[in-house]
């Protein structure tokens, strides 16, 4: 499995995301030929941003890690600026946005550091503590907890989830001496969590009935659900030879653990969007909506699964 | 040398603008290929004139001419300078007692009227000043004086939001937000300066009125 026509297990499996790529496109392609009289733009337009998505991500993968870590900050900026873009802020309140958006490189510069103690503890505790006293400085205490409140919840969720999939590249693993090894585990993770959001997709879309929590996401449902946590568990246990150290039984703890919390940071962000009475976080990516309706599956599933690795093999 | 310097000037403020910023445009087409035109905004920021300068192609920069204030704009050497040549604004003398022209009858917006003649597009703020950030004042009847001596020039309204939380009057800090451009149809000119205005304050309050922006108080 080391060598397939002088291809390391991770470009293999890199070429094996664009193959399915491919295949999905051609199937677009078809759908459209087949059904001419119906409206097919928005899965159009999706499949186009798949391809400058993944373009992007091989080539900062294949570059340097340095680049992957650097590209996950600026995911991280732009996924915050959505989200500070889309909430009530107060004007008194520039300076605090100013110093919460200073974070983000300063967290990665620990990623990429590989200073684990500083990363793990960063934003939880210091900024944590940092910001509210920056806030109090305005002396505008009028919608204080509500302001500081949003702004942590904010960074944690886009800066601080987030940087735990960067961490994976320099995350050492045990009786593991291959400089690929994080890479494999962070491309793990970012294929299962993208193809488990596309299988819950699909399944609901053929076979969903039953709505699991209509009032925050109407076309979340059970089936949706069931038939993605399978279809992602059976290919979690499919590809985890190729680029991680799991036996098959972690591989579906794995594979189960990132279908379960994809659908539940995904339906946080739907609640968010909800109560902010907004259908998309933003129309950066043509058919997908905002940077955060990408990857809010991404900010549950990264830390946890950065944990289970860090428990397991480390 | 001027040219190729505003040209590596509004480069710079591109790549700014797409990465710190981030701008969500609708109805980019609507924007006028060429000139006569003129372009109203609401005014809120610095940044409002960069920005729509910026929604152009490069190509037509030099048709680009933004109206401002000579009190503000031309205030010391340094600063007119740059406004005349980098940005190549045409100054508006806002109180009638320091024309330099002096003559009472003189048109202040003669050289706006010159600039359409050649074939430029304009940009103009009708709020006259930014005032509170992200709140629409009054708009100027100088806009339908402009428009009713010159009615083969589209006016075209652009509304724009979050710039004045990006940059508001009297902050040097850049905070990141994405902004919102929402393009207006263009207004032919319908005869009248009353039915004009009243046109282009509807206009900007359908804009207005196309999402509903997060809170900022």
């Amino acid at each position: 499995m080391t060598q397939l026509s002088g291809l390391t297990p991770l470009q293999l499996a890199i070429a094996g995301i664009w193959g399915i790529l491919i295949v999905a496109s051609i199937l677009v392609f078809a759908l459209k030929r087949l059904q001419p009289e119906r409206d097919h733009s928005e899965l159009v337009s999706r499949t186009a941003s798949w391809w400058g998505m993944i373009a992007l991500f091989t080539a900062a993968f294949l570059l340097s890690h340095t680049l992957s870590i650097v590209l996950f900050a600026l995911v991280s900026f732009l996924a915050f600026k959505e989200y500070l873009s889309m909430i009530p802020t107060r004007r008194a309140d520039r300076r605090v946005l100013f110093w919460a958006y200073l974070s983000i490189p300063v967290q990665y510069y620990w990623v990429a550091d590989g200073w684990y103690g500083m990363f793990a503890v960063f934003i939880p505790v210091y900024m944590f503590l940092f910001l509210p006293f920056a806030m109090l400085l305005s002396q505008q205490t009028e919608g204080f907890l509500k302001a500081v409140g949003t702004l942590n919840w904010g960074l944690m969720l886009c800066v601080f989830s987030l940087s735990h999939a960067a961490f994976l590249l320099v995350l050492p693993v045990t009786g593991n001496t291959d400089p690929q090894a994080g890479a494999g585990l962070l491309l793990y993770l970012v294929f299962l969590t993208q193809f488990n959001d596309v299988a819950q997709y699909t399944w609901g879309r053929l076979f969903g009935r039953r709505p699991i929590v209509p009032v925050v996401s109407p076309k979340k449902t059970w089936e949706g659900f069931l038939g993605g946590l399978l279809t992602t568990t059976v290919v979690a246990v499919l590809v985890a030879p190729l680029v991680t150290p799991f036996g098959w039984q972690q591989a579906a703890a794995a594979g189960l653990m990132i279908a379960a919390a994809g659908f539940i940071g995904d339906i946080t962000v739907s609640a968010v969007k909800r109560d902010l009475g907004v259908k998309d976080t933003g129309s950066l990516i043509p058919g997908h909506g905002g940077i955060m309706d990408r990857i809010d599956s991404l900010t549950f599933t990264a830390p946890l699964f950065f944990h289970f690795v860090r428990y397991f093999h480390t | 040398m001027t040219r190729v310097l505003q040209t590596l000037f509004f480069l710079a403020v591109r790549t700014v603008v797409l990465f710190v910023l981030g701008l969500n445009v609708r109805r980019r087409e609507w924007l006028p290929e060429r000139g006569p035109a003129v372009i109203v905004a609401n005014h809120n920021s610095h940044l409002d004139t960069l920005v729509l300068m910026c929604l152009m192609p490069l190509s037509k920069l030099h048709l680009l001419r933004p109206v401002a204030a000579a009190d503000y704009f031309l205030a010391n050497r340094a600063m007119a300078w740059f406004s005349l040549n980098i940005l190549r604004i045409i100054p508006i003398v806002r109180k009638p007692g320091e024309r330099k022209d002096g003559a009472p009858g003189a048109d202040p917006l003669a050289e706006c009227h010159a600039a359409l003649a050649k074939g430029e597009i304009l940009i103009l703020f009708p709020e006259g000043s930014r005032g509170e950030p992200e709140k629409m004042t009054a708009l100027k009847k100088g806009i339908a004086h402009l428009a009713e001596k010159n009615p083969d020039a589209p006016v075209v309204p652009v509304f724009t939001h979050g710039l004045g939380k990006a940059l508001p009057k009297g902050s040097f800090l850049l905070v990141p937000f994405f902004c919102d451009i929402f393009v207006g149809e263009p207004i032919r000119w319908p005869g009248e300066r009353a039915a004009f205005m009243e046109m282009l304050a509807n206009r900007f309050a359908a804009l207005a009125a196309e999402k509903a922006f997060a809170p900022w108080e």
